[in-house]
């Protein structure tokens, strides 16, 4: 094993900090909805809309910054028709998901054609003098760009707004019972739209990270599966923000350890590494599931469920 | 009591659904710090009434005055604004949140968290209505829950409280604490809307009283002065025969359960612990108890939906604890549990096919794993005219019929399997008085006829008046059964669990509420 000699644990520290980044906005997004009580699988379809309409913006414009507005709204944009389907016409949420990542895929992909091999503007990096060049720290903590340190910023944020604000209470109170939620008067469709669109417009950044940041170009089909690890990493943080990060981290890990290992020539099949936060997702959800008595706590009690009005 | 204009106006309220009028132009009015019934029987509109009055709904026409003032509420927010607090029959609750988030939710401008808590520690007391703020509502009883809601209306100091059928989940010794509670806050000045079925109740509590029937305002009357049969009277519009119970049997014993320990099913589940029963031949052992102290566990230990060791429960002898539903039906023991769609029947499938999935075995309805549908429209059609289900006809959904009909379904299709033993659970829950007239008539028949039943229901009156013995359920516990003969509702009470910790309400209460701290 004279390979794992080869590896710098600073550089993946660091590497692991960016992988993670499109997972954990699209997966802190996804959270929000889902403690409102709607399932949405569409966020595959989502972030690769987000890749490619902020890459575009981007390229037009000349602006990294437009360039993520427009991902976030392109992303909301798709939310805002999920939501339109569920809520307002009561579609099943699993099938519209589903049909939301495949809509996306195309409509990404016949959005995309004049793109391929098209250099966007370069993303800016925080650079603080002093800072930024400090042995480890400055490499770890001060040199990443600016939707890393939004992705932190979000977990804290969502954190906060659910655990201490009376909009937070609000929109886990329409995901625990939508029924209850509307005899006390609340708006559930409107929280539940809300929360969709929040979750959109952040798997749409997730995926402008990739397009613009982190490959940086436009390929068909270049999230790969990272919103299917980002819906993963929701049930494996079971609901809690911090455990989101914490998961990104984890499975942004593994997807850098992959390409360092490949590097230093460990001869372990890719496979195993890509098919890991799943089966890591699996192996949690068991352990979550296996005491019957908590296991529906965790779980939003209202999760996919449809909520009719009634009189 | 002051006098002058009166605090709530209801004037010619009308409001209709597509095929049924559910409010006929309704008026009454409630006095300040009157306790005013709102009586009828189920779909006699209550429900849709309140809504109106708590904004949940919008009538199609008529006027509501709040102490003189127009009232038209466009949501339940508008309605807490206008002072009108509403105490719900299904809670309306969080089960994952804290009382206190529970209690926050239901106010317009909560004060912060630590305050708030301190509140309801102090207002609950005062009430004697004891609560942990910091609990969340999953580990609560029914009873605590009803504390919850109740908090959280006095904590907007509201001058018309509604309460909705508040005392299907509480003990005699609940109850008897609530009304002094309620006395209290009438006292103060709140008026309180108290909607419900149970006579006895309403002649204890109010003192005004407008009768609802087929959604039109038949009677108002001061219930004080009435008794509980005139009452139901009004309410029904006919006389309703009490069931003729047969004498206790001395038959031998049918069903036998003995140390039938169960972990809960669930997160929210109850434990069984060591529960011990015998019916015999004839007889109907009565189970009460509170909600959700082990009533749906128990039936599905003895229906067979959970398994248990073999020796645990007995039929004739023959030990089926180990057997599944369908071989315990085979062998004799027919169930029906509580909750009517979902559970005893499938929704969207019709009832000859509601009617086959239990029949099945009994009535020889598959041959060589094929349907015989001709005899399983037999027998649909068999239940449905033998227990006067009002359908039009075998082959509509059961979704489709009322919730008294459909339970005469599911009662009648397990009746008509001629079984040895038959567990009931709730057999009347939500059913207009006449089918529940009709289904209690054919249990006792039933048991009349040589098998034993056993009928675990949360109405203490359907229990006393069909059950030749009484157990009651408390916290997975059955008691030792007692000969319905001669028992007391207050002993009753006890044996369900006393007041679970409740108390007196404390003279201080109001001014604890009402202080603006």
């Amino acid at each position: 094993m004279s390979g794992l000699a080869g590896i710098d644990p600073i550089a993946v520290a660091a590497a692991l900090i960016v992988a993670s980044t499109p997972i954990l906005l699209a997966a802190i997004g996804e959270l929000v909805a889902e403690r409102a009580g709607v399932l949405n699988l569409g966020v595959e379809g989502m972030m690769i809309l987000g890749a490619v309409v902020g890459f575009a913006a981007a390229v037009a414009t000349g602006d990294v910054w437009l360039g993520l507005l427009a991902a976030a709204a392109g992303g909301a944009a798709l939310a805002a028709l999920f939501a339109l389907l569920v809520l307002g016409l009561l579609a099943n949420q699993v099938a519209t998901g589903l049909a939301l990542t495949m809509f996306g895929l195309g409509l990404s992909a016949l959005i995309g054609q004049g793109y391929i091999g098209v250099r966007p503007p370069p993303a800016g990096r925080l650079d603080l003098p002093g800072l930024t060049d400090l042995p480890v720290a400055g490499r770890l903590l001060f040199a990443h760009d600016v939707l890393v340190y939004a992705g932190l910023a979000l977990v804290a944020g969502v954190w906060a707004f659910l655990r201490y604000t009376r909009a937070g209470l609000i929109l886990r109170a329409v995901g625990e019972s939508h029924d209850a939620a509307h005899a006390l008067g609340f708006g559930v469709r409107r929280v539940r739209a809300a929360a969709v669109v929040f979750g959109g417009a952040c798997a749409g950044l997730g995926g402008a990270h990739l397009s613009l940041v982190r490959v940086p170009q436009w390929t068909e089909g270049m999230t790969a599966g990272a919103g299917w690890i980002a819906l993963a990493l929701v049930v494996f943080a079971s609901w809690r923000p911090w455990r989101v990060l914490l998961g990104a981290w984890l499975f942004g890990g593994i997807a850098v350890l992959q390409l360092n290992l490949q590097a230093a020539g460990v001869k372990i099949p890719v496979e195993y590494l890509a098919m890991s936060p799943y089966v890591v997702t699996i192996v949690v959800l068991v352990i979550i599931s296996a005491d019957r008595t908590r296991a529906a706590l965790n779980a939003p009690a209202a999760l996919g469920r449809p909520f009719h009005a009634a009189g | 009591m002051t006098a002058g204009p009166p605090l709530l106006e209801v004037e010619g309220i009308t409001k209709a659904y597509p095929g049924v009028v559910a409010n006929a132009g309704v008026s009454f009015a409630i006095r300040h710090g009157a306790v005013h019934a709102l009586l009828g029987e189920n779909g006699a509109g209550k429900s849709t009434l309140v809504k109106i009055i708590y904004g949940l709904v919008r009538p199609d026409a008529g006027r509501m005055r709040l102490a003189g003032a127009p009232y038209a509420p466009a949501s339940p927010a508008a309605a807490r604004a206008a002072g009108v607090a509403m105490v719900f029959q299904h809670f309306s609750l969080f089960e994952a949140l804290t009382v206190a988030e529970n209690v926050a939710l239901g106010m317009e401008r909560p004060p912060p968290m630590r305050r708030l808590t301190a509140r309801i520690r102090a207002v609950s007391g005062a009430y004697g209505l004891p609560l942990d703020p910091d609990r969340p509502v999953a580990d609560l009883s029914a009873g605590e829950r009803q504390r919850v809601e109740i908090v959280r209306c006095l904590l907007q100091e509201p001058r018309l409280l509604i309460m909705d059928e508040p005392t299907s989940v509480l003990t005699p010794q609940e109850v008897e604490i609530l009304f002094g509670t309620l006395r209290r806050i009438a006292a103060e000045g709140t008026s309180i809307l108290y909607i419900s079925h149970k006579l006895e109740e309403i002649i204890l509590l109010c003192e005004s009283a407008t009768i609802l029937r087929g959604g039109k305002v038949v009677a108002g009357c001061d219930p004080r002065q009435r008794a509980a049969r005139e009452l139901a009277e009004m309410m029904v519009g006919r006389l309703i025969a009490p069931a003729a119970r047969a004498a206790a049997p001395g038959g031998a014993p049918v069903l036998e359960v003995a140390g039938l320990s169960l972990p809960p099913a669930g997160p929210h589940g109850r434990a069984l612990r060591e529960v011990g029963l015998t019916v015999a031949a004839g007889e109907i052992l009565g189970i009460g108890g509170v909600a959700g102290n082990g009533q749906d566990e128990l039936l599905a230990a003895l229906s067979g939906e959970r398994r248990a060791a073999a020796a645990a429960v007995r039929l004739d002898g023959r030990p089926i604890g180990a057997l599944g539903p369908a071989a315990r039906r085979a062998a004799g023991l027919c169930a029906a549990p509580e909750e009517r769609l979902g559970h005893a029947a499938a929704p969207d499938m019709t009832l000859t096919e509601n009617a086959l999935l239990t029949g099945a075995v009994r009535e020889r309805l598959v041959r060589r794993g094929m349907i015989d549908w001709r005899a399983a429209r037999a027998f649909a059609a068999r239940v449905v005219a033998a227990f006067d289900v009002r359908t039009p006809g075998t082959e509509v959904p059961a979704r489709a019929l009322s919730g008294g009909n459909l339970q005469k379904f599911v009662i009648g299709r397990e009746i008509l399997q001629r079984p040895r033993a038959l567990v009931v659970n709730q057999p009347t829950w939500g059913v207009d008085a006449a089918a529940a007239a009709t289904i209690r008539q054919a249990l006792i028949d039933l048991a009349a006829g040589g098998a034993a039943v056993v009928v675990i229901s949360q109405d203490l009156d359907e229990l006393l008046e069909l059950a030749h013995r009484f157990a009651a359920l408390n916290e997975g516990r059955l008691s030792a059964a007692r000969p319905v003969e001669g028992l007391t509702l207050r002993e009753i009470g006890l044996m369900l669990g006393g007041a679970h910790g409740m108390q007196a309400a404390r003279p201080e209460a109001g001014r604890l509420a009402h202080d603006p701290a």
